[in-house]
């Protein structure tokens, strides 16, 4: 009989597309593993008791449950475990940060030169199974005649949609874009998060009977307020995101070639410009400079690299200050992109002709950088970056992408009267997510500024009992 | 999906398209914006709103044939149906308290000119409107803005019809005369609306100009269609698409608007061969 558990201090490594092969497409870079990998690395979970991995996740899977469910072979019940917790599985198994949640609180990785249990690596394996080996489709729960409108269809609004539709409620998800995903589509790319897993998500809403009108700018073609009183919505959920994108108020900002991390990723996977025969155009750069250095600024500088560019990540703090999920960075640097860190950009240089009619006028022709260095650490715990005075130096490149960070979209707070919101836009909510205002409620960035997606699906789910609990004590 | 309810050609560059679409038209205003896409994979279009009939539920949209998408749109037929359109987007035209305006526009701009003449004729200001065309033959809404103006000039480039020159030379004249408006409203090309707040500003008259720069979400996401107006990073989408143009730096907003010039030349190109082939 097999050991019952597997004592090798190091994870089962990720099967994914060899680096050079994968830096000229845009399919899956990580594979998944196998039937036999998962079970194998299922037997490194000890089932400890603390079970300190369940705390760590925003949504408390019941991961020690899901995981011993794996070692035995029963996928499909391991799959109903997770799905008790999480409405977005196949999602959270490939984009979550587990190195700083689930993984990061691991018995089994606390000793020096040991690896956690690959949670997340786990959780993808057992999404992909039951998506590809079990076509029941999900039963509407018996309707309880109450309705409920999700404004944005990204990981917060598609939880909160989700669970209130499992508990009867009658839910419409108003998205302002063509397809229905939010950041799930137009952010991260298709090498990262395949689009066909987002949207069986979606297709799963639906069978449970969540309607889902796409084209729909909350705000501007219906308000909040006519939700409520015109259309019969007796709570409102705003999971509208952190859409704004930032710019860094340097000169040259406005040549053409700079881009928000923002436009380049929703160019390339919203509209699929990546693709040779789409009708979006996009830049295929020959040197591209990206500026930030979290997950948004991996999968712009990874996109610019597969749409054939020399690709410089620019940051102003070093390689332990990267915000970035590590695989990511690990997958950025396999590929081939080059990271200048310690490094901040002063201005971006236009190319050199004068005459507007000259078709080479206007476009970026370098951006000049200065070395950093790290001083003492700040309030946040973080060491500041200070610039080294006259060390000013040009990286020659021809298109820009601004990866420096969103705000939340100021149209809901503009169009909505009494939404209170805090200094940088967020909408100001309490531990639920309700608003200032009676029946309206919010989660995800909307309400804390960019984050990621787990915890905008925490955020939903916490919403959607608070909403529960608010139209039954009516 | 979305309804083509009627379609008339303006001239041989330019169609009007009334499209069905009920909570569009219940909200939308003059200066105000749509998106579109003619076909399944195609890019989103950002056109200003012609007109609406909140009766009906239609949207009017006026667009030139400039490119692979509009070249698409323009092979759809009454009856049939768009995947996409969603609006209205962008802050309406601010009318309020206004009692004499000269509304000047070019070209197709003259469709989304139109819809503001009316709103302030509706509301019983004077209306002097200036409308300017390369030539004859591009002429569009001539008797719409004649029954909402209270003094009209029709310009063309080569004197085929009205006078010869451009819409700066009527507003010259105006202004050196004394003329004394409220406001001015200019809604064209970038070069031609770039002069008519040159020409208003020595005159100290206040010159709203209407941007129409590459966009792809209209909800302030991408930032493509950022300006500088007045020193300041602004996004048309949400803050605009009607600014101060005074303030406005035309000469950025118009290399901008080249930035896909290539690629847009090529993809019609591609789609006219398409359709021919079809034709064949």
């Amino acid at each position: 009989m097999a050991a019952k558990f597997n004592m090798n201090p190091l994870k089962n490594p990720m099967p994914a597309q060899d680096p050079e092969i994968r830096n000229g497409n845009f399919e899956e870079v990580a594979l998944g593993y196998t039937a036999e990998m998962a079970i194998d690395e299922a037997k490194r979970c000890i089932g400890c008791k603390n079970r300190p991995c369940v705390a760590a996740c925003h949504v408390n899977i019941k991961i020690p449950e899901f995981i011993a469910k794996v070692a035995e072979g029963d996928f499909e019940g391991a799959y109903q475990i997770i799905a008790e917790d999480s409405s977005l599985p196949a999602v959270c198994g490939r984009v979550c940060p587990q190195e700083t949640q689930c993984e990061g609180k691991c018995t089994r990785g606390i000793k020096a030169g040991c690896e956690a249990v690959g949670i997340g690596r786990l959780e993808r394996f057992v999404a992909d199974w039951h998506n590809a080996n079990c076509n029941v489709q999900p039963v509407p729960a018996p309707a309880n005649g109450h309705k409920v409108a999700v404004v944005g269809s990204g990981p917060a609004g598609l939880t909160c949609a989700g669970d209130l539709a499992k508990m009867g409620y009658d839910v419409t998800v108003f998205e302002a874009l063509h397809v229905a995903g939010g950041v799930l589509v137009y952010g991260i790319p298709e090498f990262r998060l395949p689009k066909a897993i987002v949207q069986k998500e979606v297709d799963n809403l639906k069978a449970l009977g969540v309607k889902v009108e796409t084209n729909m700018v909350i705000g501007r073609v219906i308000t909040i307020e006519e939700l409520k009183e015109e259309y019969g919505f007796e709570a409102v959920f705003i999971g509208s995101g952190a859409g704004l994108p930032k710019f860094m108020n340097i000169p040259g900002e406005s040549l053409k070639g700079v881009y928000s991390a923002n436009e380049f990723l929703t160019r390339s996977n919203l509209m699929k410009a990546y693709k040779p025969d789409s009708h979006t155009p996009i830049q295929h750069g020959k040197c591209v400079a990206v500026v930030g250095g979290g997950n948004v600024a991996m999968d712009a500088a990874r996109t610019a690299k597969r749409l054939g560019a020399e690709v410089h990540i620019v940051y102003r703090r070093g390689e332990e200050e990267l915000p970035a999920r590590r695989e990511e960075i690990e997958h950025a640097k396999e590929e081939g992109i080059i990271f200048d860190l310690l490094t901040n950009p002063t201005r971006i240089l236009p190319t050199e002709t004068d005459n507007p009619r000259d078709p080479s006028y206007g476009w970026v022709n370098g951006i000049e950088c200065i070395r950093m260095e790290l001083g003492e650490p700040d309030e946040s715990g973080r060491r500041s970056p200070k610039a080294v005075a006259g060390s000013e130096f040009i990286i020659p490149v021809d298109c820009v992408i601004m990866s420096l960070g969103t705000s939340p979209n100021p149209l809901l707070k503009a169009t909505t009267p009494g939404l209170e919101t805090l200094r940088r836009g967020e909408i100001a909510v309490d531990e639920v997510g309700k608003t200032s205002i009676e029946g309206v409620y919010c989660g995800g960035d909307a309400a804390t500024g960019a984050a990621t997606v787990i915890k905008a699906m925490g955020a939903g789910k916490i919403a959607a009992k608070a909403i529960d609990e608010y139209i039954q004590s009516k | 999906m979305y309804q083509i309810v009627s379609k008339k050609s303006l001239n041989p560059t330019v169609t009007q398209m009334e499209i069905l679409a009920p909570f569009v038209a219940k909200k939308a205003l003059p200066g105000q914006f749509i998106i579109l896409r003619a076909s399944e994979d195609g890019e989103r279009i950002p056109l200003t709103i012609a007109g609406y009939d909140r009766e009906k539920g239609t949207v009017t949209i006026i667009f030139q044939i400039v490119g692979a998408s509009t070249e698409t749109l323009n092979h759809k037929k009454v009856g049939e149906f768009i995947p996409d359109f969603v609006g209205p987007l962008g802050r309406p035209t601010h009318t309020d308290g206004l009692k004499k305006v000269c509304v000047v526009g070019g070209g197709v701009g003259c469709a989304i000119a139109l819809p503001v003449a009316r709103a302030l004729h509706a509301q019983g200001a004077e209306v002097t409107s200036i409308i300017g065309f390369r030539n004859k033959d591009l002429v569009i809404l001539e008797e719409e803005f004649k029954a909402c103006s209270n003094d009209f000039y029709m310009m063309t480039d080569d004197g085929s019809y009205g006078r010869q020159g451009n819409v700066c030379v009527p507003l010259n004249e105006l202004l050196a005369k004394g003329e004394q408006f409220d406001e001015v409203i200019t809604i064209g090309p970038l070069i031609m609306m770039k002069f008519v707040c040159a020409a208003t500003k020595p005159y100290g008259v206040k010159t709203i100009a209407s941007m129409n720069p590459i966009m792809i979400d209209g909800t302030g996401m991408c930032g493509g269609c950022r300006l500088t107006v007045g020193g300041q990073m602004k996004f048309a989408c949400v803050d605009g698409p009607e600014f101060d143009g005074h303030e406005i730096d035309f000469d950025e907003a118009m290399s901008r608007s080249r930035t896909y010039a290539d690629f847009e030349a090529h993809e019609r190109e591609e789609t006219c061969n398409l359709f021919k082939k079809e034709v064949q």
